[in-house]
């Protein structure tokens, strides 16, 4: 394996609906806009592209990667599609990774999108839902806010976990998107707001949901020797990994904590896991990761996170599986104010200067910017290397949301109610 | 050979909803031929009021939603009778859901754990106000006597 280099990034804004634009032209644009981002990069030079999207409901067309590739200009070239429901774009990324770090790809194109407008919400939830087992829990209700509320439900008896805590997050996270013109519905809010907004599934509401979109993003990736000719600033991918679990939450074990570096098993005597409280496929594919880009203690080895925040209550859950606090510590995380922006006023009563502050989802991630399924993991994969570049202010015509200084930032996607996870870290060449 | 040879024309229409862009409506459905294959004396002990689970004939790890093979040890499982008391492991009240669902809002959601059994089962509960349903809940199963050989050909009520 050698090293990978991400050299560019673009995404076609986040939106309910874009019926101006099919699949292949809302990739099209994203594509332009990294291409331009690296005057170098001619198409020629482009070995070959990794599809992500995750429905064929929703697209209503099989084979629909093949069609951007024609579109893009990129045939006879190789591709291929990689699915994996909410973690497509994540594993899609990591596919790109491969082929570049395997030597059969110099450069190569990693582009995802989802068209959720084609159906209405209900029907959407629908599709959704058929990426649970259709013989045991679709035909029950298959609702995925329905799963994810009751993995919550078991989160707050296990630990203690509040409502106002998830709102929290939500406020955070609508509230970086104001600064973020890709996001899809930002928003300055209260913890009223969020627990005042229509229930979905109890405890969750409409606001602690992120919502259906149409969108696209696209990363580039080069080996060495082509990243440090064509880019400035090239981001190194300096560690990937991946970890599932069963279909069905039903099935979840309930056995022992897989420990990171930092922790010991006296920490966690009591507690049964992963149950449906936690994602151990969370906690593998962070510990590959941490170990491939050698991470020890994850809060002072990263400066930012991407996280795959699809409801309030994942994001607190992801907190403890990526080890940025001990399981069970996720919602005092979000009271302590370790993942919030500096600099942002929240309007909540947060401590001035926290203990530990790791800012989680500075883009605003699923809850604002929207999750357009293929596209979700490449957008992460765009916030970071913007970050990691410190271009931020350039891409999004707002440097607020620029961390200074920042050096490595990890990102996650996530599918399923835990079924396939990724982590990939990025850093600063 | 007739140049003057035409299509016969039809009065059936299409339904537009915008022009600029053209947006259409665009029918899909299908109806499969679905087996339950490994799993289907689950469904058959659903008819006959009976809940079945798995347990492993290599490590005896028992599950309450069946499986032909073990997770763990990747034996294969025989079947064996689930208790018809369980508890509340969590749940939901549903006010939304997918389309399929929606005119049964709001519905119950509970994954029930039962003595002795490693894993849990995904269920509807009914017969209790959503503000009154707690984890640890004792609950008990009931089966539609006319079978639909679904899941839901099993549900559950407080105990
Ligand atoms: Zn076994």
């Amino acid at each position: 394996m050698r090293p990978v280099y991400m050299i560019s990034g673009g995404i076609t804004k986040f939106a309910k609906a874009h019926p101006e634009m099919d699949f292949r032209l809302m990739v099209k644009e994203a594509f332009d806009y990294a291409m331009n981002d690296v005057p170098g990069l001619s198409r020629e030079m482009i070995d070959g592209s990794i599809c992500s999207y995750f429905s064929d409901h929703f697209t209503r067309q099989l084979k629909a990667g093949a069609m951007v590739q024609d579109y893009l200009g990129l045939c006879p070239k190789p591709s291929k599609r990689v699915e994996g429901g909410g973690a497509t774009g994540g594993l899609g990324l990591q596919a790109a990774w491969e082929a570049v770090a395997s030597g059969r790809m110099e450069v190569c194109v990693a582009f995802g999108f989802e068209t959720m407008s084609r159906v209405n919400t209900w029907k959407g939830n629908e599709f959704i839902a058929q990426a649970s087992d259709t013989n045991f829990d679709y035909p029950v209700g298959g609702f995925y806010t329905g799963y994810y509320a009751m993995m919550v439900r078991r989160h707050m008896h296990e630990f203690g976990t509040t409502v106002e805590q998830m709102a929290k997050v939500s406020v955070k996270n609508h509230r970086n998107a104001v600064h973020n013109p890709y996001a899809q519905s930002p928003g300055k809010l209260t913890i009223a707001d969020v627990r005042s907004s229509p229930m979905v599934a109890t405890p969750l509401t409409i606001l602690d949901c992120c919502q259906m979109s149409d969108g696209a993003a696209v990363a580039i990736l080069a080996s060495e020797e082509i990243a440090g000719k064509l880019c400035r600033k090239p981001v190194r991918i300096s560690g990937i990994g991946c970890g599932t679990d069963a279909m069905r939450m039903a099935d979840r074990p309930h056995g022992k904590v897989i420990l990171l570096p930092h922790e010991s098993e006296a920490d966690y005597k009591d507690l049964r896991y992963p149950g449906v409280h936690s994602f151990r496929g969370g906690r593998t594919a962070a510990k590959l990761a941490y170990r491939m880009a050698g991470i020890l203690h994850p809060v002072e080895d990263l400066d930012f996170i991407e996280l795959h925040d699809a409801y309030t209550s994942s994001e607190i859950q992801t907190y403890e599986d990526l080890g940025l606090c001990r399981y069970g510590e996720g919602g005092r995380f979000v009271d302590n104010g370790s993942p919030f922006m500096p600099g942002v006023d929240y309007g909540l009563d947060l401590p001035e200067r926290p203990a530990i502050s790791i800012p989680v989802n500075p883009s605003g991630g699923l809850l604002a910017c929207g999750h357009p399924v293929g596209a979700t993991g490449l957008m992460q994969a765009a916030f970071a290397f913007w970050q990691l570049q410190g271009t931020t202010g350039k891409h999004l015509g707002d440097d607020t949301l620029q961390l200074k200084g920042a050096k490595r930032g990890l990102i996650h996607s996530h599918a399923g109610t835990g079924t396939y996870i990724t982590v990939t870290i990025l850093e600063k060449a | 050979m007739s140049q003057n040879i035409k299509l016969p024309e039809t009065e059936e229409g299409t339904i537009l909803f915008n022009v600029d862009p053209i947006i259409i409506k665009q029918h899909y459905e299908i109806d499969y031929l679905h087996s339950y294959a490994q799993d289907s004396p689950f469904f058959a002990g659903l008819a006959k009021g009976k809940l079945l689970g798995s347990r492993c004939t290599g490590c005896g790890y028992t599950y309450a939603t069946p499986r032909g093979h073990c997770m763990e040890c990747g034996e294969k499982t025989d079947w064996f009778e689930l208790p018809q008391n369980g508890r509340v492991h969590t749940f939901t009240t549903c006010h939304f859901g997918g389309e399929a669902f929606l005119k049964e809002t709001p519905f119950t959601l509970v994954l029930v754990e039962f003595d002795g059994v490693e894993t849990l089962f995904l269920s509807r509960l009914i017969g209790v106000e959503a503000d009154n349903v707690q984890i640890g809940m004792p609950v008990r199963a009931r089966f539609l006597r006319n079978s639909k050989f679904m899941a839901t050909d099993v549900y559950f009520v407080p105990e």
